[in-house]
């Protein structure tokens, strides 16, 4: 089946979202759709699924217009979508979920879910997704939760099938098994449209790729274009791809991890005998897979959940019994793994989001009440200097784009005068822009003397930005190794290999 | 994968985002949304009270061959209805002096106050993530403090009033605590606990109003005996009209929890609380304590609701002394957006549909239900706002925010 936009065009009021853009996706190819965050990628698809209404332009599929009124037009006429954030009921068994909305009836007029339960496990064997029907969907990892989106669009017989940003929810080994199902479908003749800002995922399955810039096509480019190549294209200016740093200089040590345990609520061993250091100027990455226990580790060292065992200590001060406030109070900054669940208050504006944990400062309020003046010229001291890109600073956080989010999360914990900062996935689903900006921002920060704790699973980002690296796996410490250490190395011991064993 | 690698976010995540969602909604409805609401909610009553009026069914039974009369009769009934809805509530056109005429416009302030009261209470857990359903059971208990210290003691001008007020607010306070504290300490959902209170708080109250001591001596109604003249709110212009300072202190109030909410750190902590509890805890603000803390507040204004109850309009303890106030109040608290100023056009429009209750049975004929009726269709709209959205054919503002995100 061939997929072909004319000229679509869709604004929001005076915004244009989508200027007059064309597309073709030929049958059975993976057709990669590259834009930073806010360019329009979202919008058109949604235009193409019957979601939004477009002001110009038409869908033609196998060459004949077409004309969605909404989704289900869509998936009629063998388009599915798998979006970024997951449409599925969690406490529904797989195979409920991917029948709902087309369920069959048994002769006795219930619900026939054997047939369900048979086709998921036929699609799931077809392509090797190993998902079991019957498993609840709140039991299943994030990554097994995009295959039941897969499942259930290829249940309906998409032909093609459009994933929005799917790789901004996975761990790296997910995201390799997603790549590999990706092309797996091309060669059973399925297309896939794949959305997303990540250059080396496009290289690896793309076979054409289209760049969007400010809502228009700004051109197409082969998979064998460089990075740095598709990058320019994407940000309309040079970018480094490398962060540039100098050697780190490392002081007294600021932060002293020592045997820290925790234990979760069901019992299961989070965080395993936890040792290492960090010193002022200078950064340790904690690497592995997500779910290790990193982010265990840096909620105990906030005081965010509670450890079983061992000790914390930030310049010399124990930080195990602290309440939040007090741990923040000693000079510790967070920057927590989800800005949108645990950094931000999206219905907040932005000015207040800023001063969400620097409230109490005497610089803010007085007497138990705000300062309204010193609220408003902080947002606008912090909005220029970290270059968040919004009409006003009384604008949501909400409605900011990730990159923005983030920033405004760190402007904020850059505020106070730090000891340590731990940044949990600083980069997560941001723009190459914004990587960049971001990235710069926390060698600053090192570079002022705090000692920085960054854990990531993004091993790119662990290797640009450590001075040494910890790998962590099982809730342990596998390792604490130079940064100029190889991949390979790092992989297996993410994997769970010691240092000696792989050396 | 092992136990370890399961995301913890995962299972309590989207439960927590759809109430967050809900109330939200509710928070933050547009304005606009509300004045359509009420307008639809007027329109719909016209309807009914064309209904139910005995002129128009007698006249509907001939429609076919004279379908003016029913027509007529139907506007009649629905012009006579409002009519008497305005005289009732704002102005009397048919009273000689201005003083006279003025009085259903004071009749509906004094009505309003105690709505006012509770509805900032409401308003304020709302805000905060809380579904406070036990503004009832604080009215109650704040009615029972202050009646309680009115008639039972004896002191000063000025002092017993002060002493009845603070009685009240502790009385709604506790009764606020008692639900944050649980669901602080024992995690249990605020609704369950709070309507629950209501009961214990209205047969507590008719028990007590069973001992002699708190009845009229050699009387044995369930009645408490009037609470004395140095307790009683003053009247605002005197004693031919019931309005009360209550109502003066309702007003001060709504500025008051403006302030705590826009202008205070505690407020700050309450509404960020409410919007992203995980955000909140993680910038070292303490939510259980913050639960408690709102609860507190709420049940403290709702006992000033009681206060205004027994100490201006009722002026004794009775087992129906706070009336449907407290659920009134979740709605004008809806109706008002949670926001104060919201809150006391919110209240001051019930306690219009409230006054003219008397005026709309005597000169129009029509069945107290029906304003009860008209109170209940335009809560039916505000918790419907795309329902309105739809009869006005307004846009659903969330498209657009969607795309810039």
């Amino acid at each position: 089946m061939k997929l072909e936009l004319r000229g679509i065009t869709k604004k929001f009021g005076d915004f244009v979202a989508n200027d007059r853009i064309d597309l073709t996706v030929e049958p059975g190819t993976v057709h990669a759709l590259l834009g930073e965050n806010g360019a329009g990628k979202s919008t058109l698809m949604n235009v193409l699924f019957g979601l939004y209404d477009a002001d110009g332009g038409e869908i033609l599929v196998d060459d004949k217009v077409v004309n969605f009124a909404g989704p289900g037009d869509a998936m009629r006429a063998g388009i599915g979508m798998v979006h970024q954030h997951f449409m599925l009921i969690h406490p529904f068994t797989v195979a409920e979920n991917v029948m709902l909305g087309h369920e069959s009836l048994q002769s006795n007029r219930l619900l026939d879910l054997a047939a369900a339960r048979k086709r998921v496990r036929e699609l799931s064997d077809r392509f090797g997704f190993n998902v079991n029907p019957d498993a609840l969907v709140e039991d299943l990892t994030v990554g097994a939760q995009q295959r039941v989106e897969i499942i259930k669009a290829l249940s309906r017989d998409a032909n093609i099938l459009i994933l929005d940003e799917p790789t901004a929810v996975l761990t790296p080994q997910e995201t390799d098994e997603l790549l590999e199902i990706v092309r797996q479908l091309r060669d059973s003749g399925t297309s896939v449209v794949l959305i997303t800002h990540k250059l080396r995922e496009v290289q690896a399955v793309a076979d054409t790729i289209t760049v969007i810039r400010l809502g228009k096509v700004v051109g197409t480019a082969k998979p064998t274009a460089s990075q740095v190549e598709l990058a320019t294209m994407m940000v309309g200016r040079d970018v480094s791809m490398t962060v540039d740093k100098t050697g780190a200089n490392p002081g007294d040590v600021m932060l002293a991890v020592k045997g820290l345990s925790a234990i979760d609520e069901v019992g299961v061993t989070t965080l395993d005998d936890v040792s290492f250091d960090v010193r002022a100027g200078e950064i340790l990455a904690i690497a592995g897979v997500q779910g290790n226990g990193q982010t265990e580790l840096a909620e105990a060292i906030l005081g965010a959940i509670d450890a079983s065992a061992g000790s914390v200590t930030l310049d010399g001060e124990e930080m195990l019994g602290k309440s939040i406030r007090e741990a923040l109070a000693t000079g510790l900054g967070f920057v927590p793994e989800d800005r949108t669940a645990d950094g931000l208050v999206a219905a907040f504006s932005i000015e207040n989001n800023l001063v969400l944990d620097l409230i109490r400062e005497a610089k803010f309020s007085s007497r138990g009440g705000l300062n309204i003046a010193q609220i408003e010229e902080n947002a606008a001291m912090k909005v220029a200097e970290f270059d968040v890109r919004t009409t006003s600073a009384k604008a949501t956080a909400g409605s900011l784009s990730g990159g923005n989010q983030q920033k405004v999360v760190l402007a904020r914990e850059l505020s106070r005068p730090l000891k340590v900062l731990i940044a949990s996935q600083p980069t997560r689903g941001l723009d190459v822009g914004s990587i960049e900006f971001v990235h710069k921002r926390i060698i600053a920060e090192r570079d002022r003397g705090t000692a920085v704790l960054i854990v990531s699973s993004e091993l790119d980002e662990v290797v640009a930005l450590a001075d040494r690296i910890a790998v962590m796996y099982h809730g342990r410490i596998v390792g604490i190794v130079p940064p100029n250490t190889d991949r390979n190395t790092l992989g297996l011991m993410m994997a769970g290999a010691h240092q000696e064993e792989v050396a | 994968m092992t136990a370890i690698a399961t995301e913890p976010s995962t299972s309590r995540g989207p439960d927590h985002k759809r109430k967050e969602s809900v109330l939200r909604s509710i928070v933050e409805s547009n304005g606009l949304v509300v004045f359509l609401a009420i307008v639809s909610a007027l329109v719909v009553g016209a309807l009914l009270v064309m209904l139910s009026d005995e002129a128009v069914q007698h006249a509907s039974a001939y429609f076919f061959s004279r379908p003016s009369d029913t027509l007529s009769a139907a506007w009649t009934a629905i012009s006579n209805a409002y009519i008497a809805l305005f005289q009732g509530s704002i102005y009397n056109v048919k009273a000689h002096t201005f003083a006279a005429g003025i009085k259903p416009l004071t009749n509906t302030l004094t009505f309003s106050a105690p709505l006012i009261f509770a509805g900032l209470g409401l308003g304020v857990g709302f805000r905060a993530g809380l579904f406070n359903i036990g503004a009832q059971g604080q009215v109650i208990l704040g009615a029972t403090m202050a009646g309680y210290i009115g008639f039972q003691f004896h002191l000063p001008l000025g002092i017993h009033l002060a002493v009845a007020v603070v009685g009240a607010i502790l009385g709604g306070a506790l009764w606020g605590f008692i639900p944050g504290l649980l669901k602080a300490t024992t995690g249990a959902h605020e609704v369950i606990v709070t309507i629950m209170l209501n009961y214990v708080a209205l047969y507590g109250l008719a028990w007590l109003l069973s001992l002699k001591a708190w009845q009229v001596p050699g009387s044995g109604n369930p009645k408490s005996p009037q609470v004395d003249t140095t307790a009683q709110w003053p009247h605002l212009f005197g004693d031919s009209y019931n309005l009360h300072w209550g109502f003066v202190v309702a007003l001060a109030a709504a500025v008051g929890v403006w302030w705590l909410m826009e202008r205070s750190i505690l407020g700050f902590t309450f509404r960020a609380v409410g919007a992203n509890p995980a955000a909140a805890t993680k910038s070292g603000m303490n939510v259980k304590l913050t639960y408690v803390l709102v609860m507190v507040v709420a049940g403290a204004l709702a006992g000033l609701a009681g206060a205004s109850q027994v100490l201006g309009t009722e002026k004794a303890l009775t087992g129906g002394i706070a009336g449907s106030i407290g659920f009134d109040a979740i709605t004008v608290a809806l109706l008002g957006r949670s926001r104060p100023a919201g809150i006391v056009a919110a209240g001051i429009l019930f306690g219009g549909l409230r006054a003219s209750g008397p005026t709309l049975q005597a000169q129009a004929g029509l069945p107290i239900d029906i304003v009860l009726v008209i109170q209940s269709v335009i809560v039916l709209f505000i918790a419907a706002p795309p329902l309105v959205r739809f009869l006005f054919q307004l846009p659903d503002p969330r498209h657009p925010k969607e795309v810039t995100a």
